[in-house]
Parts: structure tokens; sequence; C-alpha cells
């Protein structure tokens, strides 16, 4: 019954190439020996990936995406957290326009919150520092985080905490010994998803970066945006490698599958 | 247990809603300061007007929003993005979904390996996916236009970058991922007896497909759809890279407006423009679904 | 002490009982969930609250538990009141319908949980965890996850882990419904030995009948928030104060009737037929409902006149429907090995005048 005709493997084996191509096209023309685009028919060579070593702010660029990521990812989940718990117990009003709101950031352009974020920084005098960078990934991630976050919380078994706090549990043990775990599927999917969504984010950042305040796709996007050249496509061929590591990592951890496709396990 | 709303006097001073209020507060004071009041400033934006001599006043005026509109120069920018946006969805939607389908059929193994390499790249930077593209077909270096021309297919490259069609074929694989998954959660869905039940009563493939799944999967495609066309409409490194500075869109034409031009009230303008014109068509295409389809799913 | 509405048939209040809802009441925006319960439990007590689904006896329960602020009322234990103490403090068991054990925890570590946040010292909780495990027979399960244990054996930990900390009152929220029916009924047996053996003080929330005549030492049937009637198993079950709690306890028949008097001499006529009445139900003259059970009717030589439409056979009982001039009678019959009428038989009706309840007419069914 679920086999499929040639005619859909045919087109089938066409997406996939479709999907596939622009990524190993990058991966494959990284190792070039010459010193212009090509394909490696001379045979393979590292010589862009070491001259990557040349370009600091390449380097810097890319530690400096990664602890933006990390620090707006855990913030953003630390707000989540406390505000999908009251979500997920309480009805009262105004419940759907304060989710809608926090998930807002999804639906406003990221362009629209460039030129937005770009004039309140600057209006406030924080323009071009970190702490702009920070405020402004902590609202672009927030959504991934709560969304994932209040579908854990929300099928929370309530009678889970009731059976602690008759036992003894309150506050910040009830929080650490019984809420913390059951939720924690969806709190480490939330935390990922707004990871990576933070580390690639480019449209946004690239209106509200400076140059001591970056991020590696900011660089890599102004760096195209003048030339085309072995040394951002060894750059990219090694953010793709390491982007597949991550996804073997989350597979391995608790499913890629799921955390793309699904709403974070559907226990209840 | 509806309406929980706490109203009896609690053991310890603290009222019963203080806790939940505090433990909101953090996401409402971001929500409130890094979005709602920057949304208002740049709106106030819009409204002033911008000399290159003495940069921004704070007089209030319809110049910009008159110069965007009367201005066919603009005109022809925004009309660019959503004939852009256009096209991308509906190949999305003719290529998107059915590959859901076709991965959805398949056996376990496989069933895995082709979602997550359908939907991978959405792990992977935009800058590096648009890159591929830009290797691909960029100029006469580009890896498959070099191959073609070796091979004698070819006298010409094929024209790609900076041009329209470039940019759609480049952002129709940015947005695939979002169409298979808006499609897959409806076929996670979709029982798979009612496929047996139709082929048992004697109908064909075509039939089953046209008459039972169709029907069933095409919220799914047309949630897809509006969520393809609101990124499509608003993106902004891909049409950058592939369009250049010399086809703009409206994301590109802000940037430009800000930090090239330093036009930032007219950049403003675009902006709110562009973000009212999405979240009409939205909006809109939203209010039409949810209308067609409120009855089948209640 | 104040006069206690809703409160037909429970015991003398007393000012030392050891635990006592005085006028509980818990409103919500659009209805009122329970309405002005009062009770006196005493120590070691089993009682149960049985009624339908929304009757509000699980408010009752969450109120007790702290979870629910009532909206007046009192709930004193041991003479303090109990409202003012935090949920975390009151010492109470509680075993949920879901049972609610922490997935993440063995069976073990489920049950130290409670030990743990009193500050036992680990030598003394590891000990009275084995013992808890030890009640409840699952010794060599302790190490397993909850979720590789079947329904009986994630009721036993739950039940242990409520246990352990020795609660002044255990709380069970319908605890054996996600249980299979024979592993129920063994349940309630063990449940019922294990509560006599502690003494333990024990609220049940349920809305099977037969489970809290089973269990209880008490019944409070309760509907739409309020109390029908408190009451020992059996006193519920044979003289039952309202319509609505002859119904909710197992079948019943309804016949019209009317009161004749002469003299001393009181009988209720039913269909024609002059029965026996008992003499304190029948204070007035006129028309009454009469109810009987089904297995207080036998068959007889005479009395009311009764066509068999249908009988089926169940078992260990026979059980038959019969249409008399006062309505459709529900006959149950030992099988006995004693010959039965057939389907089509005209028999004659008959009971004792103390299993008979008699009401005004007009009041409900």
């Amino acid at each position: 019954m679920s086999r499929n005709g040639p005619l859909a493997l045919i087109f089938h084996v066409l997406v996939m190439v479709f999907m596939l191509a622009p990524i190993l096209i990058v991966c494959v023309v990284a190792f070039t020996p010459e010193g212009y685009l090509s394909l490696p028919t001379n045979g393979l060579s590292l010589r862009w990936f070491r001259a990557i070593a040349n370009y600091p702010e390449f380097i810097s660029a890319f530690g400096d995406s990664l602890w933006l990521a990390a620090l707006s990812s855990v913030i953003a989940v630390g707000i989540s957290v406390p505000a999908a718990l009251v979500v997920a117990r309480h009805h009262f009003p105004g419940r759907n326009i304060l989710c809608a709101l926090i998930l807002s950031p999804l639906m406003i352009p990221h362009v629209v919150l460039g030129v937005a974020f770009l004039r309140f920084f600057t209006q406030i005098g924080v323009s071009g520092t970190k702490i702009s960078l920070i405020l402004a990934h902590v609202v672009i991630v927030l959504p991934f985080a709560f969304r994932l976050t209040l579908s854990t919380t929300t099928g929370l078994d309530r009678s889970l905490e009731q059976a602690a706090i008759s036992l003894g549990a309150s506050g910040a043990t009830l929080f650490r010994r019984v809420t913390l775990p059951l939720i924690l599927p969806g709190v480490v999917s939330g935390l990922v998803l707004a990871f990576i969504n933070s580390f690639d984010e480019v449209t946004m950042t690239v209106f509200i970066a400076a140059p001591g305040a970056t991020t590696l796709p900011v660089r890599m996007f102004l760096y195209i945006q003048d030339n085309i050249d072995p040394l951002v496509t060894s750059i990219s061929a090694a953010l793709i490698a390491l982007t597949v590591i991550v996804m073997a990592v989350i597979e391995k951890l608790f499913g890629l599958e799921r955390l793309l496709a699904g709403e974070g396990g559907g226990r209840s | 247990m509806s309406a929980v709303v706490h109203m009896a006097p609690r053991r310890e001073g603290a009222p019963s809603w203080l806790a939940p209020f505090l433990m909101l507060l953090p996401a409402m004071l971001l929500i409130l300061g890094v979005v709602l009041v920057p949304l208002a400033m740049t709106a106030l934006l819009s409204f002033h007007s911008f000399s290159s001599s003495s940069g921004i006043s704070t007089d209030m005026s319809l110049a910009n929003w008159a110069e965007i509109v009367a201005d066919p120069y603009y005109m022809e920018m925004f009309l660019r993005t959503f004939r852009i946006s256009g096209v991308v969805t509906l190949a999305c939607c003719l290529i998107g979904a059915p590959e859901a389908y076709i991965i959805h059929r398949m056996q376990a193994p496989w069933k895995g390996i082709f979602l997550v390499i359908t939907l991978g790249p959405l792990l992977i930077s935009v800058v590096a996916r648009t890159l591929g593209w830009a290797l691909l077909f960029g100029g006469r270096n580009g890896v498959v236009n070099k191959a073609l021309m070796d091979l004698g297919i070819l006298s010409e490259p094929i024209p790609f970058m900076f041009t329209e069609g470039g940019v759609m074929v480049a952002l129709t694989h940015v947005m695939m991922p979002f169409m298979v998954l808006s499609v897959w959660a409806v076929l996670q869905r979709l029982d798979p007896r009612s496929e047996n039940a139709a082929a048992s009563l004697g109908a064909s493939q075509f039939t089953i497909l046209s008459r039972i799944v169709l029907p069933q999967v095409l919220p799914g495609i047309l949630s897809g759809a509006i969520i393809v066309f609101a990124l499509s409409a608003s993106s902004f490194a891909t049409p950058a890279i592939v369009g250049g500075r010399r086809l703009k869109v409206a994301a590109t034409l802000a940037y430009d407006e800000f930090l090239n031009t330093l036009n930032w009230p007219l950049g403003a303008a675009v902006a709110v423009l562009l973000l009212i014109a999405i979240a009409a068509i939205v909006i809109g295409c939203n209010a039409l679904v949810e209308k067609r389809y409120s009855r089948m799913f209640q | 002490m104040l006069a206690r509405p809703g409160t037909a048939g429970s015991a003398p209040m007393t000012a030392d009982a050891f635990l006592a809802l005085d006028g509980l009441t818990k409103r919500y925006a659009d209805h009122v969930a329970v309405d002005a319960l009062s009770l006196d439990v005493a120590q070691g007590e089993f009682i149960s609250l049985l009624g339908p689904s929304g009757c509000g006896k699980t408010t009752t329960l969450q109120m007790i538990a702290g979870f629910v602020d009532p909206s007046g009322g009192a709930i004193n234990l041991e003479g303090r009141d109990l409202v003012r103490v935090k949920p975390a403090q009151r010492g109470l068991g509680i075993v949920f319908q879901s049972y609610a054990l922490f997935p993440h925890m063995t069976a073990a570590e489920n049950v130290a949980f409670g030990l743990e946040m009193q500050k036992v010292p680990k030598a003394e909780r590891q000990a009275r965890v084995s013992e808890a495990l030890a009640l409840v027979g699952l010794s060599a399960l302790s190490d397993r996850y909850p979720r590789r244990m079947s329904g009986g054996q994630q009721q036993r930990v739950a039940l242990a882990r409520a246990l352990v900390i020795k609660p002044r009152i255990l709380l069970l929220d319908e605890p054996l419904s996600n249980l299979d029916a024979k592993l129920r009924e063994e349940m309630q047996i063990e449940l019922r030995q294990l509560q006599r053996s502690l003494g333990t003080t024990t609220i049940l929330v349920t809305h099977d009948q037969h489970e809290a005549m089973a269990l209880s030492d008490r019944i409070v049937v309760m509907n739409a928030g309020k109390v029908e009637q408190i009451g020992r198993p059996q006193d519920v079950y044979e003289r039952p104060a309202t319509p609505f709690v002859a119904n909710f306890l197992g079948k019943t028949n309804v016949f019209e009737a009317n009161i004749t008097r002469e003299g001393d001499d009181v009988k209720a006529d039913v269909g024609g037929v002059r029965c026996p009445c008992p003499r304190h139900v029948a204070d007035s003259a006129g028309p009454v409902m009469l109810t009987v059970r089904p297995e207080k009717i036998s068959f007889a030589d005479q009395g009311l006149a009764c066509r068999i439409s249908s009988r089926v056979f169940q078992g260990t009982h026979w059980l038959f429907i019969g249409e008399t001039p006062s309505g459709t009678a529900t006959i149950v019959c030992q099988n006995d090995g004693v010959a039965k009428p057939e389907e089509g038989d005209a028999v004659h009706l008959a009971w004792r005048p103390e299993d008979v309840a008699l009401r005004a007419s007009g009041g409900g069914r």
C-alpha cells in the first residue's frame, strides 16, 4: 500500500537533488586547490580552510555568535518557563492576547524588527553594543522557547505537582525536583531551537550589528555582497559541517524529526 | 473547572494573583519594551521628514508615504516583492505538498532520512544556502553553467544572478521546508484507513488522491502557503545576495534607506508598509481558510 | 451546635470530631460546586464521598487537600483551622485517579520523596520505604520506573507513597477507577484490610456505589453540590432519604400507592392490593411513592399482580422484568435451584414491610 510509483520516485529524486545541490556544491567547491571558484578537478586541497585562520574577524565573529546564541537562548528559556507555567495553569482575561504577543516576533518580518530595533537602540543610546544584540536576539528566539515549553507545560498532569505538594514539597524544591524534570523535554527542545535560530539569524542582526558587536552570518553576508570567493565558501562549508554534527547530536539525544515536525512529544 | 479566578482570601498576606503575575512579568516587559515600543517608534519615525543636510527632523507629515505611493520606482519594488512571493508560494505548493506525501508513504528508515534531508536545511544558515545557488549558476564560473558550456549545450550562461528568476529559485529552496513541515503535520493526523477504505470501494489511485487525500491535506497546504508567502515577502538575505543592488525588493530597499542612503524616515515607511501589506494578506487569507474549513474540523 | 442543613441522617455533631467540615462552600463564577457541606469524621473512620461526576465530591477533596480555596465555611482538623495551613504542610496523603507517580523516579524514590521533604535521615528513610513497599507487596519492584509497571502495581506504589509519611488523613480520589473489574475487587479488599490495620482516617471519592459500600464506614451521597444523605452503607441503601439516593445506589422499584389507615393498622394500597407497611414511614394518608429494592421482592401466592415480560439469567441470580397495574417491576432472585417463573407467567409479588420506603408523591421520579 505504502509504495510509491515510478513517477513519484523520479519526482522525489529531482526534489532531493534540488534540496541538496546548493548545499553539497558549497562543500565540494570549498576543497578547490585553485585561487578562484571552481570544482576541485585537480585534487582536493585544504588551503581555503587553512586560509580562514588568516581572517581573525571571522573567527571572532564565530565566537561571538556562539556566545550570543547561548546567552539569548538561555535567557529566552528563563523567561519562557515561568510564563508557560502560568499560561498553562491559569485562565485569566487577556491570556490569548498575551500568548499572541509573546509569539509575535515570529509573525513580524525580521526586516521590520531590524528597522525597529535600530531606531529604538539608537534612541536609548545602546546602539552597536552587545547588550542591544542580546536583547534583540532574546526577542526573536522567545517564540521558539515559549512555544515548545508551553507544549509540555499544557500537557503536564496537575496531579503530579499536587502529589508532590501533599508530600511536603513547595517553592523551589517543588520546581527543581518535580516540575522541571517533567517539562524538561520541551525546555530542552525550546533551548535548542532558540539557539539555532539565534545563531542563524541574519536579516534582523544586519541592521543592528556594529564592528564591535556582530555575528558570523552577518559578516559572511557583508563579505558575499562584495565578492564571492573560495574563502567564504570554505567558511560556509565548515558551518554546514558543524550544523550536520549538531543535527546528528540532536537526533541521538531526542530525535530530530520530533524537534522539527513534532510538538515535543505527545504525553498527556 | 472553568474560569478559575482566585477570589477566596488566602492563607498568608500575599494575594494569590501576585505569583502568577510576577512569573509573567519578564515576558510582558520584554515584549512591551523591546517589541511594542520600538514598533511604535518606527511608525512615528515614518512621519518625520529627512534631508541629507539636516538629517531627521521631528515634524509630522505624510511626505514619505506620499512618495512611496506616488513614485513608480518604489511601487515597482513592492510589486516585484509580491510577484516573487507569489511565484515562490506556488512553486512550494506544487513541489512541497507532493513531496511531503511521497515521503509520508515511505517505509520506516527512508521516511526519517528523507524528512531530515528536506527539513534539515532549515537549520543551515540561509547565507550558506544562498551561496550554494550563486556557486551553481553565478555567471560563467557557475558550476552548472560552466559544465553546460564546456559540453557545448549552452553558448551563454543561464542568467541567474541579478534576475527575478534566480531570486525565485533560491527562495523556493529556502522556503520549501516550511511547506513540507506544514503538510507533514496534517499528514500525520491523516487516518491511513480512509485511503484503504476508498481503495476497497474500488477507487483508482488518482481518485484516491484527488477525492480522499487532497481535500484532507488542503488545509495544511493553505497554511503552509500563508507562511511561505509571508516569509518570502519579507525575505532579505537571499534577494540581497542573488538580486544584488540592481534588483531590489521591499526588504533590501528598507536596508539601503537605513544603512546606505541614511534616509531613516523613508526606510521606516517602507518597513511599516511592508508589515501592513503582509499582515493584511495573511489575516485575509487566514479568514478565508478558516471560513472554508471551520466546519470540517469541528 | 447550630442546625446544619443537608445533613439528614448524619451522626450528631461533636465538638471533638477529628475532622470537621462546617458549611464548606465553593462558588465559581457560573455555578456552586459545593454548597454548605458539613461533615464530622471520627478518627480512624473510612468515609466515602459518593455521587455522579460534577456533584462536588472531588472539589471537596481538593479543598481538604488545599488545592482549591473554599469560598466559605471551615475545615478543622483536630480542632485547628486547616484552611490556614499551606497545602505542603497539611500532612495528608493523597492517591490520585491517575496515580500521579513521578515518572522520572523509581518506585522507591517515589515513596521516599515525602520522607525527603520531611528531612528524615537516610537510614530511617530507607527502612520506612522498604517497610511501606512491603506493606503493599512490592518489595521486588523497588528499583523499577512507573512506566514499566502495570496499573495495579502503580496503584500500590501510589498508596505506599501516601502512607509512608504517616498521613493524618488519607485522601483517595477515584483510586481504583482505572483498574479492570477483577483487579478492582481485589484492591478493594486489600485497601479495606490495610486501612483497618493502620487505622488511618480515610476519605474516598468515588462514583461507584459498590466501591463506596464495600469500603466505607459511612457514605456521604452528594448531588449537584449538596449532600443528599450521610449514613452507614446499609442504612443509605435500605432507607434512602431521597429519590436520588434510591436511584443512585442500585436499581429500585417505584410504585404509586395510597396510604389507608384503620385505627393503628396502616396499609399501603398498591394496585388494589393492600400491603402492610412500616408505621414510622406512614405519617400521612393519601397518595405516596413506595420504593422497594428488586432483591427484596419475592414471588408469592397473593400480592401485587404481575405479568413477567422478560427474564435474564445472570449467573448468581435471575433478573425479571414484569408489568403491574402500578408500573414496571424489576425483581432479582437468587439462583438457588428453585423453579422460577417463565416469560408470560402471571405471578404475585410480595415484600416485607421493613423493606419498603415511602415518600410523598411528586417528590422526584
